[in-house]
């Protein structure tokens, strides 16, 4: 499958938005770990602004700055967006209260609690209508909403926008899921080229014994393994790099994907 | 499989006999004035010795569903055909396993506060976990995903598994969708008023909430080929949308319900005229159904007969769209159209054709709703195959 990137978003440890991040992703600069800018989340009205947590302010952010990259209008264009745990703290806060003899779950929480609240948020903001769906992969989240996202551009022939994120779990749950600083990605994806194309993906599948592609960076290689979402960044690496060269991620069953990178 | 019985012949004899699955609301130890649509014998079983990680009551749902209806022989047969490593499995939950980190969380250390030894995380809790449960029980290598759009999920991996068959990434996929009851919906459905006391009446005058269920459903899809196997149906279309309105509280005029409704039929080629029977996403709320009915309406008129089988099965959330599917399929094949029980006076407001009992009538095409929290809207229209 043949897909277009059109525009990137990124946030996470030493890495402030796709623009900035390009000469550490290339080596051209080191890479600084510092703790991962979160966004305020401004792109939504007051009312919802207040009950969201990091990952939607993180969600929301990394998907405007694609879009912004694009030049393409977000009200009109379909999401997939994909996450290995979604909002960890709100679900801690909600194990916990069900814990207690109380039991009186708050109604943001609850409804923030599921796995799409990202998608739904994004909708208000930028008033799109157009389908989005919310995907989990465990560790192979990022392939999964990529091979999500190409199939939608392939089979639809439409534009998609393609947001990961991931964030770090509270105690008691980060000694049974250790997620490490928070991450998030977007891709806007589309069936052809256009002006703001700056290289085209083309994805495939290959068998398993292929090892997925690591980082040279060591630092970087950190934050690839310890977040989901970070396993996205050979790609991303490739991108900003601009040569062509392919990166293997890891997926499950007797695959992994292939992301053969041609920079145009 | 959900409390209406297990398999399609006892469900099929359930919705005859117009009986409903929901009962008072004793489930582990929630404390709610509700009825419930529960599944019998889940806290005696445990699934399958190699996947023992797995257990939770979620993949123990799963499984159930997996060994009913002869469709474990039937995805062994496929993979036969296609290699297992060309069929791809995608599924739906909005919980997973999360009753087991409720529970885990009663368990914690009083020391440290670290969770129980025996609880395992990725095999319950993760979402990811029904998908990987059910690969690894099928023997499937394919690619493999859950969706989780809360109640629009398990229609939405429909949209999944045609566009991957359509791509060619996969020549068949297991479709699925698997949802258990657990603390966080029971109390967080209540904590927003949306629970009913009663068991739920979809389009009633008097509706006020919904009754929560638990249930699985499964489906193998592959491409159209020239022969047509016995008990197939055709997925003629899916239109999705989201709502950009309110996170849980759906548009008032149903425009992302209509819009979803109006896709589908776009992609099935279709007119509102060519469907024979909706099947509702009807919950029971007064929101819900009031919009949903608009919609609906609009592009229907009062002559469409629909209904809804939420006040039989519960709110099965991740496995409404499946279920609601089948049940669709199923008005086909048998040549009814269920009625949307426990419902006795329809709202007056309400001006869509809703159909209070099951009827006898050639049915050939269905559109089955599905919404969702985040304003998550997927619309199916399904058909004779051939």
């Amino acid at each position: 499958m043949r897909v277009c990137v059109e525009g990137v978003g990124l946030l996470g440890p030493g890495l402030c938005g796709w623009q900035a991040s390009r000469a550490v992703l290339t080596g051209a600069e080191p890479h600084l770990h510092a703790l991962t800018v979160i966004p305020p989340g401004d792109m939504l009205p007051a009312a919802e602004r207040r009950r969201i947590g990091v990952p939607v302010k993180l969600a929301l952010a990394v998907g405007r700055e694609a879009f912004v990259n694009a030049g393409r209008d977000a009200a009109a264009t379909a999401t997939v967006f994909t996450s290995s745990g979604g909002d960890g703290e709100n679900v801690h806060q909600i194990c916990e209260t069900l814990a207690s003899t109380e039991r009186e779950v708050s109604p943001t929480r609850f409804h923030n609690s599921v796995h799409n609240a990202a998608a739904g948020y994004w909708s208000i903001a930028t008033g799109s209508r157009e389908p989005s769906t919310s995907l989990c992969g465990y560790d192979a989240s990022f392939a999964a909403g990529l091979l999500e996202a190409a199939a939608q551009v392939t089979a639809d022939r439409t534009a998609v926008a393609l947001i990961a994120y991931d964030q770090r779990y509270p105690q008691p749950l980060h000694a049974v899921r250790p997620i490490g600083e928070a991450f998030a990605v977007a891709l806007v994806l589309a069936p052809q080229r256009t002006d703001r194309t700056f290289a085209v993906l083309d994805i495939s599948q290959v068998p398993a014994e292929e090892r997925p592609t690591r980082m040279t960076a060591a630092s970087l290689e950190t934050v690839r393994v310890s977040v989901p979402a970070g396993r996205s960044l050979p790609v991303l690496a490739a991108l900003a790099r601009g040569v062509a060269e392919s990166a293997i991620l890891e997926h499950v069953g007797a695959y992994r994907l292939r992301i053969e990178v041609d920079p145009c | 499989m959900n409390s209406l019985g297990a398999g399609r012949d006892a469900i099929v004899k359930s919705m005859r006999a117009g009986r409903s699955g929901l009962a008072p609301c004793n489930f582990e130890t929630v404390v709610l004035d509700t009825f419930v649509g529960q599944v019998a014998g889940l806290d005696d079983m445990r699934v399958r010795s190699d996947l023992a990680a797995y257990d939770c009551r979620n993949n123990r749902l799963a499984q159930l569903g997996l060994e009913l209806d002869g469709f474990r022989t039937t995805v062994a047969l496929a993979a036969e055909k296609y290699g297992a490593a060309r069929i791809g499995v995608f599924m739906a939950t909005s919980t997973s396993g999360i009753l087991e980190t409720e529970l885990a969380y009663r368990r914690r250390d009083s020391q440290t506060g670290a969770l129980p030894g025996d609880f395992h995380y990725a095999e319950t809790q993760n979402t990811f976990s029904l998908a990987d449960f059910v690969r690894r029980y099928l023997a499937l290598e394919g690619p493999a995903v859950v969706v989780s759009s809360a109640c629009s999920a398990s229609a939405k991996a429909f949209g999944s598994a045609a566009r991957m068959l359509a791509a060619g990434v996969c020549d068949a996929a297991v479709v699925g969708g698997v949802d258990s009851l657990c603390l966080t919906t029971l109390y967080g459905f209540n904590s927003l008023g949306l629970v009913s006391r009663l068991p739920c009446r979809p389009y009633d005058v008097e509706r006020d909430g919904i009754s929560l269920g638990e249930g699985a459903g499964f489906a193998l899809i592959e491409k159209p080929s020239g022969s047509v196997p016995e008990n197939a149906y055709a997925l003629l279309g899916i239109g999705e949308s989201s709502d950009a309105y309110h996170m849980s509280t759906p548009h008032p005029q149903g425009l992302g319900a209509k819009l979803a409704m109006l896709r589908a039929l776009d992609s099935a080629g279709l007119q509102p005229a060519d469907i024979d029977y909706v099947n509702l996403h009807g919950t029971g709320t007064r929101t819900n159904d009031a919009s949903e009915d608009q919609a609906v309406f609009e592009i229907f008129g009062d002559g469409t007969p629909c209904s809804s089988t939420k006040g039989s099965t519960g709110h099965l959330l991740g496995a409404a769209g499946i279920t609601e599917a089948i049940v669709s399929m199923l008005a086909i094949e048998q040549g009814s159209m269920p009625g949307g029980q426990p419902t006795r006076a329809i709202d007056p407001a309400l001006r869509s054709n809703y159909l209070l009992e099951s009827t006898a009538a050639r049915v050939d095409r269905v559109l089955s709703n599905s919404f969702g929290f985040g304003g998550s809207n997927c619309s199916l229209v399904l058909g004779r195959a051939g």
